[in-house]
């Protein structure tokens, strides 16, 4: 699997709360969601994410609540990946599930500005800002969640059988 | 090898011996549960599976208290597609309007959930179970569509911290402080992707309910789950409310953590967290005057019967200071019957309270008791994000009841030993 994209960055603790407040919650209806996505700390957002583009923040990104209407608004805004410092832990699992991709990794937050042409190449690990012409290797998954994000997320790898 | 006690848990519903932190493995759930929120996008998931009944009706819950009772069209949606869900596959544990309270108080008071239990939820406060010495985590709606298929979730074996709670707590001082102290000293991602366990004589000065809002925010320190090791009081409490045979799982003596903390209760003043992160802890030595506009006593962290009776200690013969709102919500129905019979909501009505059905509401800014631009509130819920009881440019500040129904009276940020003296 291979992203292409531009930046749009943000700082830590990033929250579901922000991601898609609350009182969006009362609708399931993805395009819904995703027309408010990032509202409350970036009213820009849904004007300037162009499909495909690579979200990029700090430590503990999706802190807060288990809503999974974040990674949905997040998903169909879009963007094709996030890459954070850290993840909270039930955004981690939940974008494992939904197949929404996601990297740890410090230089690349490091190394990538908004607005930086970003690339990156999931399979071998590999982040490239096609801007500066860095690259930044990361960690890939184990082989378990690798299995379930190639099946296209938890519901796919129960219907392949792969969970009984 | 020897095991922390989530890992013992884990490795019995996982059918191993033992398990290490960083292991995966599939475990099999005693409970799926979910709410009016996160239900009808696990619902959407659980058809698109292909299953054609959930795997237990019986463990299969569901609570109605978000935006229960219905506060819009939407929300009446929502709901109606979890009571036909709820119907159609004769769930058992299916709690609406009349029934429902806060799903983390009220699972609990059900006797729904026991020591050794694994429990999910789709709520990111399903981690207060832990109080009871069962493993309960949040997760999404996803994994709650694929646990009411299959009963069964993967996890990542957690590592763990360690909390020696030792001594007693001081008047006025509850569990909402010490989860305060913690995470002000850790930071909201200083427990990410572990188990935060608490052991120590300490434990037993804590009651039950003190457990329950630990507990209930160790997410807030970004943890998997908040265990507490069982003892007489947990035994005493679960066998109340449920028949159920339980084993006792305790953490080898030498159990690996990845750090231990040593916690004197006595030590632990009267905590809050200041905006916009649930680590900005003040204590009143470091808060100056801060005045408020509105203060809300309730939510799963704060709003059983013990929080009730500890603010209305504050609240009989005063009054809310003029300008303030003050919003009590009973967690559930029972602890509003009991209210109501040991005359606490006398006590509010008449301080100038008003007392709500058992919702979530406020609590993350849904309705009753949302916040204007420019407006602070103080409240005994368990997050203070931006925009998290209303605009963006409002403030939540966390507390324990009894800072909240002092701060209510006084119109500012109070320390009740102050308003009580």
């Amino acid at each position: 699997m291979i992203f292409n994209g531009k930046a749009i960055k943000y700082g830590d603790n990033v929250d579901t709360d922000v991601i898609i407040p609350a009182r969006y919650l009362n609708t399931i209806d993805k395009k819904e969601l995703a027309s408010h996505c990032m509202e409350d700390i970036d009213k820009n957002f849904v004007n300037k994410v162009q499909e495909g583009d690579i979200m990029v923040a700090g430590y503990n990104f999706g802190c807060g609540s288990s809503r999974e209407h974040a990674h949905i608004a997040i998903k169909e805004s879009g963007i094709s990946l996030v890459i954070a410092r850290s993840f909270a832990r039930i955004f981690y699992r939940n974008s494992i599930n939904i197949g929404l991709a996601i990297l740890e990794c410090d230089e690349a937050v490091d190394g990538i500005s908004e607005g930086d042409k970003v690339e990156a190449d999931l399979d071998n690990g590999i982040i490239y800002n096609r801007t500066t012409g860095a690259s930044f290797k990361t960690q890939p998954f184990p082989a378990f969640i690798q299995q379930i994000i190639t099946n296209g997320g938890l519901v796919s790898s129960i219907q392949k059988g792969d969970i009984k | 090898m020897s095991m922390t006690m989530t890992q013992k848990i884990l490795a019995a519903h996982a059918g191993l011996e033992k398990v290490e932190a960083g292991q995966l493995i599939l475990v099999d759930l005693d409970r799926v549960l979910g709410n009016d929120i996160t239900s009808p996008v696990a619902i959407r998931e659980f058809e698109k599976i292909g299953a054609t009944s959930v795997y237990d009706k019986d463990k299969v819950t569901m609570v109605m208290d978000h935006f229960a009772p219905n506060k819009d069209i939407k929300a009446a949606t929502q709901c109606k597609m979890c009571r036909d869900f709820c119907d159609k596959h004769e769930v058992t544990h299916f709690y609406d309007v009349g029934q429902m309270g806060i799903e983390h108080a009220l699972l609990p008071e059900k006797g729904l959930v026991v020591p050794g239990d694994v429990v999910i939820g789709a709520d990111s406060h399903t981690c207060t179970y832990g109080a009871l010495g069962a493993f309960s985590t949040g997760v999404g709606s996803t994994d709650m569509a694929c646990g009411m298929a299959t009963g069964k979730a993967w996890f990542k074996v957690p590592s763990a911290i360690k909390f020696v709670l030792k001594g007693k707590l001081n008047k006025y001082v509850s569990g909402k402080d010490v989860i305060l102290h913690i995470i002000g000293k850790i930071g909201v991602d200083g427990a990410l992707y572990k188990s935060m366990e608490f052991t120590g004589e300490g434990v037993q000065s804590l009651t039950i309910f003190d457990r329950l809002t630990i507990s209930n925010m160790a997410i807030e320190a970004g943890a998997k789950n908040g265990i507490f090791e069982v003892d007489e009081q947990t035994i005493a409490y679960v066998k109340e409310r449920s028949d159920r045979d339980f084993p006792i799982y305790k953490a080898d003596e030498d159990a690996a953590y990845d750090e231990t903390y040593e916690i004197d209760l006595s030590e632990i003043k009267s905590t809050v967290a200041f905006p916009h992160l649930p680590e900005n802890t003040k204590t009143f030595d470091e808060i100056g005057d801060v005045k408020i506009d509105q203060v809300v006593i309730g939510s799963c962290t704060n709003g059983h019967y013990k929080d009730l009776a500890e603010a209305a200690e504050i609240f009989k013969g005063k009054k809310v200071a003029k300008r303030v709102r003050a919003i009590i919500i009973p967690a559930t129905q029972d602890i509003y019957m009991k209210a109501m019979e040991n005359g606490l909501l006398k006590i509010f009505i008449e301080a100038g309270c008003i007392v709500s059905t058992p919702t979530c509401g406020p609590c993350l800014g849904g309705y009753m008791g949302i916040l204007a631009a420019g407006e602070r509130a103080v409240a005994t819920t368990n997050r203070n994000f931006v925009g998290r009881m209303g605009h963006v440019d409002s403030e939540v500040y966390l507390a324990s009841p009894a800072v909240a129904a002092a701060s209510a009276i006084a119109g500012k940020i109070a320390d009740p030993v102050e308003v009580m003296k």
